[in-house]
């Protein structure tokens, strides 16, 4: 993970992604990405990588069960929507905070272990919780419905309306599900509020991570990564420190969890299954773990995939190659269909196993081979004597 | 602040305040503000939203019913033999699309998971611009998108979906579902299996631990006590268990003389296979022999559990096997397009598709208040169950229930299920606020802004 | 005690499917050093080589009648299998016979797919970072999937047993209970019996071959077994082969208890890896006996006796099981000190 340090490249950086995110939705519309839910997914994701990635990519921690504080997170959040008010201020900080409670415990016993049996630790309360939220749980947790709204609620802080008509979550008046619409160049673009207060907390998710990876505490993590041993023989007790990564990064994915249901006030048992897990797993690892921005690109990547991919039909196919003689059009239809619509998983898969195997680090290796070989091009104009070999 | 209009889906007056200047000519400054709802068709077409599951245990169920909706937008559009159009007995639609405009689709994927089928309606209806959206092979999907369809003022008209809360306690008033319920299932069946096994029977109910497992237990355990069986033992199985023998071994020597599955899907198929395995069907149990029932059928389950299926008695929607008019066209056009017959799912899906169209039609708007006012309380036939009620209490079906039997000796690899028994519509109704689906709020339409 | 006694025997039986995945599992992550995720999607692929087998067997030859139509108004297609054709009564008794048969199919097509595996994908990345072999391997099993969906559909086939391995047959009475009290269906003990041959054969082979002695030192220290001029690298492309012929075997064999579908491999995954962990990260033994023990006690827990008790238990017992065993047992029932731990 070769990145820049200086304060000022990290100022650039920050810049940088402040502006990407504020505008995706100018930025992501000509890929057919640019409406709210999508959007709000990205940002939402990707602070739930973004808080992974202080586990996974500072300490080499890998939890496999990150899913479950994603889960109480969003449980926390619908339960603060239908007791107290519809104002998601107070449901995202609930939601953290349960969160935070939750991976303080499981933290607390799954840090007695290391390696491949830390993972299985957590793995293993992620599912107990999932399967108890189907199940038994269902008082607080709905079960497969999932926990949703309803105009029977209590919502002590609200004041009551008889329109008959389900409550909208909202920032102080500013519905969630506020979207000033416009178009440019032929696209719709959709602002919606939903998406910015995700925005705004991404970037402060962002900036806090930022701040952890260049702070003491961070060097302290990394060199849990490095060598433990080597840490414990300084007689240096590294438990705190891995504790409190591992409820920061909780508290991250419960962040995400309130978000989710800010946006759709719904909370589903799936979202602790095993495979959410693995997927912010794969977010990351796609991305680049340990790298800063590397998280985020896996979870758009992998949130595309799902909701774009996904969408694509023969009709649509047919709509993409009419230009095409018939029969060349029929074939190739035919031949993309297999990656696209009910194949959406063959090509993500088939991302993964590329992209792991011609780039180690994930996509932030590409970019920084990008970098590498764009400034050694450069140099190489004024040493023109230095063979550089790429890297490797 | 002031410049922005209040309503959820309004515009940005000054684009130019977000440095947008320059594409100044291109803004559109009609599309959100005229609109009287969301989504309202401007164009030439109309988009319906299609959101069935493409990958996950019902795939296949959700490739069923994409089918039949291709099959329902052409028929709307005037292409192909016109299916049960021609037998619907509301002739509204006239083949030229709905309300003269085009009907056009999208498609996602709900992958059977609340989040992810929301995810992908929301796509349908914020970047597709869809009018309304159907689909789905659960009631947790069914219910979370029902939810969604309420919040953002656009009709959902429900796929497979059996539980009771999908028209009960979860009930919406822009969500209609066409599909029975456990509720229906329960009381079309007791009679038969009293019928057939006596009334003197001792029942074990292995039960999916989830919502639906419970609705259904709840209902078939009420209607068959009501004819003096006895309800041994209700045990709960995880979802997904895949190997059922540590629940079915207990039933061994329970003193149970019928076992009924309330699963669905794969775990249906498992357990049964597993029963069978088992030697239930072999036993004599308290002098009769030992019965297995299925309350909720379906014929991709019957092909997935193979001959185990055999003389097993359940309950189903519909069945392309049925001799009346409106099902033999259905049957004779899906056939002829796709070379085997539709299963219930894709019937269901193809019927609210029509029903959706049909409503709009005589509404004469797609305004969603506009359709569920036209649903409400409508009475129809010709579409493949008899005369059925679409009952505005509650926005469910009442129609004629099926009540089959797995076939003994199947002429084709589809021929899986026979028809025992069309239970009449009286004997499945129940009122608004029974017990079982009491708790619930319709609401009022939503046509969102 | 008879509800006992069978609850003991639907464990070893769970238990014998949950050893055989985790004993292939094990092999690959002692000797490799490779957290394989599409060890799950080897399972299915074995089950799906039964499918594969019954559906060749049973092809049809295919007429159209000239009086039957369907009801879509199309000729009727009257269907007779190849086999019953060409061999008449040796046909049908061998498409009844096709899950045991699919062994003899499947042995060589696992072996070969592993092979593959491994020289084509697994060992570019025995050096590399633990996550990025599961990124890797996830891939590879969701390609796997999706393959053998496109192919054989999402719904489950069935695949029935031999009609004489069908029955059931009176256990009680061979171990001195009353007559009919605990039968049990003959496939599941066939399916036991099944796992026992082949976990001991496992055995045989690394404890009395040369070759199986190279892979144990290799487990031990790879590195020095390099260093002695072995060509390490062949014998792991074997150890890979073996692994998946298990897994695949493990498969075939399951059919008849579980209709396979596409998704089964993804079923298995995390409940194998649970195993594998609470055995004891490469010790093969560790990995029988939690596969057992975790089959057995999954069945106690779903006892209703049990389950009026705690509810829920049923659900969790596995992880709950891994839990106190990880806390209890740093490296699990029998694993060794410094093996994957960081």
């Amino acid at each position: 993970m070769i990145e820049k340090t200086s304060p000022r490249a990290d100022r650039i950086l920050l810049l940088a992604f402040v502006a990407a995110v504020l505008l995706g939705p100018i930025l992501l519309a000509p890929f057919g990405a640019g409406y709210p839910d999508l959007l709000q997914k990205f940002a939402i994701f990707g602070i739930f990588a973004i808080g992974f990635n202080i586990l996974f990519g500072l300490t080499g921690y890998l939890s496999f069960g990150h899913a479950a504080f994603l889960g109480v997170g969003s449980y926390a959040a619908v339960w603060s929507f239908k007791l107290l008010s519809m104002n998601v201020v107070p449901a995202v900080i609930f939601a953290v905070i349960v969160a935070g409670l939750f991976s303080a415990v499981i933290g607390y016993i799954s840090l007695r272990r290391s390696g491949i049996y830390f993972s299985i630790l957590t793995l293993a309360f992620a599912q107990m919780s999932y399967n108890l939220a189907y199940s038994v749980l269902t008082p607080i947790t709905n079960g497969e419905t999932g926990l949703q709204i309803t105009l029977g609620d209590p919502r002590v802080l609200d004041s009551v309306s008889n329109d008959g008509g389900l409550p909208v979550t909202n920032l102080f008046g500013l519905a969630m599900n506020q979207t000033w619409e416009t178009a440019l160049l032929g696209m719709t673009l959709h602002f919606n509020a939903g998406f910015y207060f995700c925005a705004l907390l991404l970037i402060a998710a962002f900036y806090i991570s930022m701040r952890i990876f260049r702070s003491p505490f961070g060097m302290m993590l990394r060199a849990v990564k490095s060598n433990q041993n080597r840490m414990s023989y300084t007689g240096l007790n590294i438990r705190p420190y891995m504790l409190s990564a591992f409820m920061i990064s909780g508290m991250y994915a419960g962040l995400a969890g309130g978000l989710l249901a800010a946006t759709d006030p719904l909370a589903g048992a799936e979202r602790m299954q095993w495979t959410a897990s693995g997927e912010v797993v794969l977010m990351t690892i796609l991305g680049g773990a340990g790298t800063l921005i590397g998280p985020v690109l896996g979870a758009g990547i992998i949130k595309y995939a799902e909701n774009v991919f996904s969408s694509f039909n023969d009709q649509i196919l047919a709509g993409f190659f009419d230009f095409l003689p018939d029969s060349l059009a029929s074939a190739l239809v035919w031949a993309a269909s297999a990656f696209v619509g009910d194949g959406w998983q063959l090509t993500l898969g088939i991302i993964f196993m590329v992209i792991v195997t011609f780039l180690p680090g994930g996509l932030m290796e590409g970019v920084n081979r990008i970098r590498k070989w764009h400034e050694q091009r450069q140099r190489g104009n004024d040493l023109s004597s230095c063979s550089a070999k790429p890297a490797e | 602040m002031t410049t922005f209009s209040t309503s959820r889906r309004g515009l940005l007056k000054g684009g130019a305040a977000l440095g947008l200047g320059f594409a100044a000519p291109t803004i559109l400054t009609s599309k959100a503000f005229a609109a009287s709802y969301t989504n309202e068709p401007k164009g030439s077409t109309v988009t319906f939203g299609f959101n069935v599951p493409q990958t996950g245990a019902y795939a296949d169920e959700g490739a069923d019913e994409l089918r039949a909706y291709e099959l329902a937008v052409e028929h709307l559009n005037g292409e192909g033999d016109g299916g049960m159009m021609g037998t619907f007995s509301s002739k509204a639609l006239k083949g030229n699309g709905v309300l003269g405009k085009k009907v056009v689709y999208v498609t996602g994927d709900t992958q059977t998971k609340s989040d992810a089928a929301r995810a992908s309606a929301r796509r349908m209806i914020e970047a597709d611009g869809a009018i309304m959206v159907t689909g789905g092979s659960s009631s947790g999907v069914a219910v979370a998108v029902q939810g969604l369809c309420q919040e953002v003022g656009v009709i959902f008209m429900a796929g497979l979906t059996h539980s009771n809360d999908t028209t009960g306690k979860d009930r919406k008033a822009n969500g209609f579902r066409h599909f029975f319920n456990a509720y229906m299932s329960g009381a079309a069946l007791a009679p038969v299996l009293k019928s057939n096994y006596g009334s003197d029977r001792k029942a074990y109910h292995l039960t999916a631990d989830y919502t639906w497992g419970w609705t259904q237990e709840e209902s078939i355990a009420a209607a068959t006590e009501a004819l003096g069986w006895e309800t041994v033992n209700k045990v709960r199985t995880p979802l997904g268990a895949g190997d059922f023998s540590q629940y079915i071994t207990p039933v061994l020597n329970s003193g149970a003389d019928v076992l009924i599955l309330n699963h669905y899907g794969r775990d249906m198929v498992n357990s049964l296979t597993q029963a069978v395995q088992f030697g239930l069907r072999d036993k004599q149990v308290n002098g009769k022999n030992f019965e297995i029932v299925v309350p909720l059928y379906s014929r991709l389950m019957a092909q997935g559990a193979g001959k185990n299926v055999n003389g097993i008695f359940g309950s189903t929607n519909w069945h392309w096997s049925l001799q009346d008019e409106a099902s033999q066209a259905f049957v004779k056009s899906f056939g002829q397009k796709y070379g085997f017959p539709p299963s219930q799912a894709a019937h269901t899906c193809y019927s609210q598709a029509i029903l959706y169209a049909d409503a709009c039609e005589r509404a004469g708007t797609f305004n969603p208040c506009g359709v569920v006012e036209a649903l409400e309380d409508f009475e129809f036939d010709g579409l493949g169950n008899g005369p059925t009620l679409y009952r505005g209490a509650d926005h469910q079906c009442f129609k004629d229930v099926l009540v089959v039997k797995g076939k003994e000796n199947p002429s084709s690899q589809f021929d899986l299920l026979e028809v025992v028994e069309v239970v009449p519509v009286a004997n499945v109704t129940y009122a608004p606020d029974h017990p079982m689906f009491a708790g619930g709020d319709l609401g009022s339409c939503n046509a969102g802004v | 005690m008879d509800a006992i006694l069978l609850q003991i025997l639907n464990g070893f039986d769970k238990g014998s499917a949950y050893a055989l995945i985790a004993l292939g599992l094990t092999l690959i992550f002692g000797t490799l050093g490779v957290v394989n995720f599409a060890h799950g999607a080897l399972f299915m692929l074995g089950a799906f080589c039964a499918v594969a087998v019954n559906k060749l067997l049973s092809l049809d030859i295919v007429t159209l009648s000239e009086t039957q139509t369907t009801a879509w108004g199309t000729p009727l297609e009257i269907r007779t299998p190849y086999a019953e054709v060409w061999f008449g009564e040796i046909g049908s008794v061998l498409v009844d016979y096709s899950v045991p048969l699919s062994i003899l199919v499947a042995i060589p097509v696992m072996l070969i797919i592993g092979v593959v595996m491994e020289r084509g994908l697994i060992k570019h990345f025995y050096k590399r970072p633990h996550a990025e072999q599961i990124l890797v391997t996830f891939g590879l099993a969701i390609v796997l999937q999706e393959i053998i969906k496109a192919w054989f559909g999402a719904n489950p086939i069935p695949q029935p047993a031999p009609g004489s391995l069908r029955g059931m047959i009176d256990f009680g009475a061979a171990v001195g209970f009353e007559a009919g009290s605990v039968v049990y269906p003959l496939w599941r003990l066939v399916y036991f019996l099944f796992a026992f041959v082949i976990i001991g054969a496992v055995f045989a082979f690394l404890q009395f071959t040369t070759l199986g002695m190279v892979i144990r030192a290799g487990m031990a220290d790879r590195e020095t077994v390099g260093l002695l001029g072995i060509d390490i690298d062949k014998r792991f492309t074997l150890v890979f082969g073996i692994a998946a012929v298990v897994a695949g075997l493990a498969g075939v064999m399951y059919t008849p208890i579980l209709s396979p579908d596409y998704h089964l491999g993804m079923d298995f995954l995390v409940l194998s890896f649970v195993v594998v962990v609470v055995g004891g990260m490469g010790s093969l033994s560790g990995a029988v006996l939690a596969g057992f023990l975790l089959g057995i006690l999954q069945s106690f827990a779903s006892m209703n006796e049990i389950k009026q008790v705690i509810p829920g238990i049923d659900q969790i017992i596995i992880y709950l099981v891994a839990v106190v065993v990880l806390l209890a047992r740093p490296r699990g029932l029998l694993g060794r000190k410094g093996v994957m731990e960081s």
